[in-house]
């Protein structure tokens, strides 16, 4: 009898909590979660309308190419009849991003060791800050800059570069220049400091301080505790950063439009002037495209945007697996 | 970090010489990252001045050629500041929502790990790309706006703003502690009073310097601009309709320019871009360390 009544009493006050809540807002509840959701999905939705929508502008073009569209050299798509092919940016955008990659890794990792483990600590976040003003320079400046104030000094360095390490085929060939892909990967090396060297600092700092200290109590140097404790741990996390610098590497546009010359043709020797990438290209010829030409810079904005997507992807995965760990 | 001085001592010599060798390494790695920033603030400030004055603030470049002293950046900085405002407008809300579903409502959900993850991804988009895509979508398929217009812009910025408000939003919103929704909860109040009213004006600051880092960041973009605002020289300040400037895209016209007036000029631009920025960023710092949560 009291059972049955407790049960009563227990659905009757469920029922009013259930009217109640109606009454006070389920209705904009249920608003205020539908937009929340619909925000998220339309996130998803534009990244499947950019995937889309790229395919299907590139493809009348890409039918109307006479040209091998993966191994041609030459960018003419606004010729009749049109011959294009993305051979040339390829090599021009690896080289120049991954040139730049070797030369901003190991300075941005020796940057996160100074801010995490060096440099004094009430001034290691203002340090921390002086290299993140790097990332907040917009890439036009360092156009701007690269075109006026970098290439000409690079003039004396390249014919440095190439005097002496002309026996490597990169570093080789008769007319250094100071518009040249090795010029436009520094430029990229700058930029891409800041995003290596700010996600390595956060994963040096995550280090366990009983690793730190046992290194430390064990008599090795600071050296040696960073080599036994630092870098084993924090060697995914500096992998996963140096991918992601190398994505925005590979997508930067503007920076290496001004700094390099077009030459047409794959040049091997990357200290002469000359050369594009995937982003630079589409900025230059933009202006001049026709119809077809528009759709064959589309189609080789969909080949950057599916490496850098691959790379990103990659980045992220080498990340997300430290995460597990810890 | 003084090594005790043990028996040890000629194996510490050449530990000890490692040691003072990789310090000098990372010292002149720091002060290598610090000279490019150095040169490039400086000789933006020297060469930006030599333009920075009334005309520059209040003239566009209609009927300016690239040879001609004078013209300014009026018409550019009224694009600028038209498109990032309406890519703010569009971003915000969107970033904010999908983060309060990413944080508050799809917990581990199976769609809340897709859009993370695609997110994630979106943080990775080339800018010309997200210009690109406005191009396929607003002008060449739709048909708005063919002969540039800020609003294509505008869109194509937020595109690149989204991702960035998301993360700061929901890295904001898991700071939230869950003793006030749950105090929350307990009063009977629905969900989404608690999140509209406790949970969000918590956030508010975090938010705030997430989404000031977001237009700091969206405003030096030049490569979707390119293709999508097309260059003019007159001033026009209706974002919907004709081709718009932008102090981006007018530092890249001007720059291409051989003459020295037109240089003059794309440093000024820089300059003031560049002002404008750290602007935001020191907006950002502000509003971040004045509503800095102390302890819990």
């Amino acid at each position: 009898m009291s059972t049955q009544s407790g049960v009563d009493a227990a659905v009757g006050a469920r029922h009013r909590a259930d009217t109640r809540r109606l009454s006070t807002g389920r209705t904009g509840d249920r608003i205020f979660a539908g937009a929340a959701r619909g925000s998220g999905i339309l996130v998803l939705a534009i990244m499947a309308a950019i995937a889309v929508f790229l395919i299907w502008k590139a493809i009348p073009a890409l039918q109307d190419n006479k040209a091998n569209f993966i191994t041609s050299q030459d960018w003419n798509p606004n010729a009749t009849p049109p011959k294009f092919g993305i051979a040339q940016l390829a090599f021009g955008t690896v080289m120049s991003a991954g040139l730049s990659l070797v030369m901003a890794t190991p300075v941005a990792i020796a940057i996160a060791l100074f801010i995490a483990y060096y440099s004094p600590r009430k001034i290691a976040s203002g340090l921390g800050y002086v290299v993140d003003l790097l990332a907040a320079v917009p890439s036009i400046v360092y156009g701007l800059w690269g075109l006026r104030v970098l290439a000409p000094h690079m003039d004396g360095i390249s014919r440095f570069l190439n005097d002496v390490l002309g026996w490597i085929p990169f570093f080789g060939g008769d007319s250094p220049g100071k518009n040249s892909i090795f010029t436009a990967s520094v430029v990229l090396a700058i930029m891409i400091l800041p995003i290596i060297s700010s996600i390595s600092r956060e994963v040096f700092l995550q280090v366990p301080r009983a690793n730190v200290e046992a290194a430390l109590a064990l008599g090795a140097t600071r050296w040696e505790m960073i080599r036994l404790a630092v870098l084993p741990y924090g060697q995914s996390g500096v992998i996963g950063a140096s991918m992601l610098g190398l994505g925005r590497a590979m997508g930067e546009t503007i920076a290496v439009a001004m700094v390099l010359t077009f030459v047409p043709g794959i040049n091997i020797h990357l200290l002469e002037d000359g050369g594009s990438t995937f982003a630079a290209n589409i900025a230059k010829s933009f202006g001049e495209a026709s119809p077809t030409g528009r759709g064959a810079l589309i189609a080789s904005g969909l080949v950057l945007f599916v490496i850098t997507l691959v790379v990103n992807m990659a980045a992220r995965a080498v990340v997300a697996r430290r995460k597990e760990f810890v | 970090m003084s090594t005790p001085s043990t028996s040890l001592g000629s194996v510490s010599a050449s530990r000890k010489i490692k040691d003072r060798l990789v310090q000098g390494l990372v010292y002149l790695a720091f002060a290598l990252a610090v000279i490019p920033l150095v040169s490039l603030l400086w000789t933006v400030v020297k060469h930006g001045t030599a333009r920075f004055d009334a005309t520059f603030f209040s003239h566009s470049m209609n009927g300016v050629a690239g040879r001609d002293a004078g013209g300014g950046a009026y018409h550019a900085i009224i694009g600028t500041l038209e498109q990032v405002l309406i890519a703010s407008v569009i971003s915000v809300p969107l970033g904010v929502l999908t983060a309060v579903y990413l944080v508050e409502y799809g917990r581990r959900g199976r769609l809340s790990k897709v859009i993370s993850f695609f997110v994630d991804v979106m943080t990775g988009i080339p800018s010309i790309v997200a210009g690109l895509f406005i191009l396929a979508m607003w002008m060449l398929t739709l048909g708005i706006g063919k002969q540039g217009q800020g609003f294509a812009g505008s869109l194509a910025l937020s595109i690149l703003m989204v991702p960035t408000v998301i993360r700061a939003t929901e890295e904001m919103l898991k700071l939230v502690p869950n003793d006030l929704r749950e105090a929350s909860y307990a009063l009977g109040v629905p969900r989404w009073r608690t999140i509209c009213f406790v949970i969000l004006p918590t956030a508010l600051p975090g938010i705030l310097t997430g989404v000031m880092l977001a237009v700091a960041r969206v405003m030096g973009e030049t490569a979707p601009l390119l293709l999508t605002i097309a260059v003019t020289k007159a001033i026009n300040t209706n974002p919907f309709s004709g081709p718009q400037s932008s102090l981006p895209t007018f530092i890249w016209d001007q720059a291409g320019d051989p003459n020295q007036h037109a240089i003059d000029r794309a440093w000024s631009a820089a300059l003031v871009l560049i002002l404008i920025i750290m602007l935001f960023n020191l907006a950002a710092r502000l509003i971040a360390r004045a509503y800095k949560p102390t302890g819990r």
